[in-house]
């Protein structure tokens, strides 16, 4: 019995360590979710001005340009997985991953060729286990994106859908049709949702601020023109939107991970509640043992010396 | 002035500045544009450089910038850059080594040679400004 009681004891401590532990991620992912939402929100203008801009040569010009026209045929796609560097964040990796397959399933029942584009370690670890090839993985940021990375990336993927564009020459590395982004939106605090959308060819929505019916259009001045403005304007778009997406990961990421490791942390305490229980019980039980042992000693002194005399 | 400006300079990760002002000065791939309320719609290419914008209140104010762009419309002006830097946020002595440093590493490069105006800005904003 005092063996078991010991082994309570050891088993309470090490629950204790790890709350502890779980404890302290969860006030961190708390503290770090605040930061990052806060840098979601502000790098929202940059986003709604870059939009308007956009939307502002879409309706007020007719020019064409390569990031937003469909390409005739479309047999080969990039998709960049949006995952994170570290665990302990509950479903988090997982639910992004098998939003990634489904859309690869997709992608692959239309017989496309997918070149798969990974930012974060967990993503990079999930395809490495099963082999499969990995055009590029950025890594060590998923909590703290800066804008840096956002246009690293950018301007890989962007590489990779115009060399398909300029496609006809001796172009050894073969261009993509569509590039798919992955990632996780952040709704709430306990709402995070994997999502999957189409990065390019960029779909330009019309009319930010549509105008009144009456009022008369106005004529925008292009400097140095309108192609040149929109030359420089999409790929900062299309970063923007990385970026975004980023931020959006992020904050999701550290949601994830303050839900799970306070549940985590309630657990801890529910197994020390139910260990010091059985400890307790055991503990008692050594005492009725030794009591009764006493007792049945000194009875069986009590009926010899009774003998004796 | 009955009319004002309202002018937003936005980077990448922050808004950097919004507020009335009566006139605003940056440098486009073109040249420098004055901006002044009731300019006509535009949307312009900018080019690694400086913005000076005169509130309404009178007060002067610059900031370097990273190319981005610059869009003008219903008196409303948003200049768009991946970085901004207002002048009281600059470090002079840490833009001078950039450049330095940047001129260094060769200044034919497009790279290095883009680090030089974006140094360059930074000085000139920091220096307009004292």
């Amino acid at each position: 019995m005092a063996v078991s009681l010991r082994e309570y004891r050891a088993r309470i401590r090490s629950v204790e360590s790890t709350k502890k532990i779980t404890r302290a991620m969860e006030l961190i992912a708390a503290s770090r979710v605040v930061k990052a939402q806060q840098r979601a929100a502000a790098a929202a203008p940059y986003a709604r001005e870059l939009t308007r801009a956009v939307s502002a040569v879409a309706t007020y010009s007719n020019v064409d340009h390569a990031l937003t026209t469909e390409p005739d045929r479309g047999d080969r796609a990039a998709i960049l997985i949006v995952t994170s560097d570290r665990g302990l964040a509950g479903a988090y990796s997982s639910s992004i991953l098998k939003e990634a397959e489904r859309l690869l399933e997709r992608l692959r029942s239309e017989d496309k060729t997918i070149d798969v584009y990974i930012t974060g370690r967990k993503g990079e670890a999930y395809y490495k286990f099963r082999q499969r090839p990995v055009v590029k993985v950025w890594t060590g940021f998923s909590d703290q994106p800066t804008y840096e990375v956002a246009d690293e990336v950018g301007e890989a993927l962007i590489a990779a859908f115009m060399a398909g564009e300029a496609e006809g020459g001796a172009n050894i590395f073969p261009g993509v049709d569509e590039v798919h982004l992955v990632y996780t939106r952040y709704k709430s605090m306990l709402v995070q949702e994997p999502v999957a959308l189409r990065l390019l060819p960029l779909e330009v929505v019309e009319g930010e601020a549509p105008p009144e019916k009456d009022e008369v259009l106005p004529l925008y001045e292009f400097e140095p023109s309108a192609a040149e403005v929109l030359d420089q304007l999409l790929p900062r778009y299309v970063k923007s939107r990385i970026f975004f997406a980023f931020l959006q990961a992020a904050a999701s990421e550290l949601a994830a991970r303050q839900k799970a490791m306070k549940s985590a942390t309630d657990n801890a305490e529910e197994l020390i509640k139910k260990y010091t229980r059985i400890a307790n019980q055991a503990r008692q039980a050594g005492i009725t043992q030794e009591i009764s042992e006493i007792v049945g000693g000194v009875n069986a002194l009590a009926d010899a010396t009774a003998g004796h005399d | 002035m009955a009319d004002s400006l309202r002018v937003e300079l936005v980077a990448a990760d922050r808004l950097v500045w919004s507020g009335e002002a009566q006139r605003v000065i940056a440098r486009t791939t073109e040249g420098d544009v004055g901006i002044l309320p009731n300019h006509a719609p535009m949307l312009a290419v900018t080019v690694d450089g400086v913005v000076d914008v005169l509130t309404t209140d009178g007060e002067t104010w610059v900031a370097a910038v990273d190319a981005g762009f610059l869009s003008v419309a219903h008196n409303r002006v948003s200049i768009l850059s991946e970085r901004a830097e207002m002048s009281h946020e600059i470090d002079l002595e840490k833009a001078r080594k950039d450049l330095e440093r940047a001129k260094a590493s060769g200044a034919n490069e497009d790279e290095a040679s883009e680090a030089v105006r974006q140094a360059e800005a930074r000085i000139r904003a920091a220096e307009r400004a004292s």
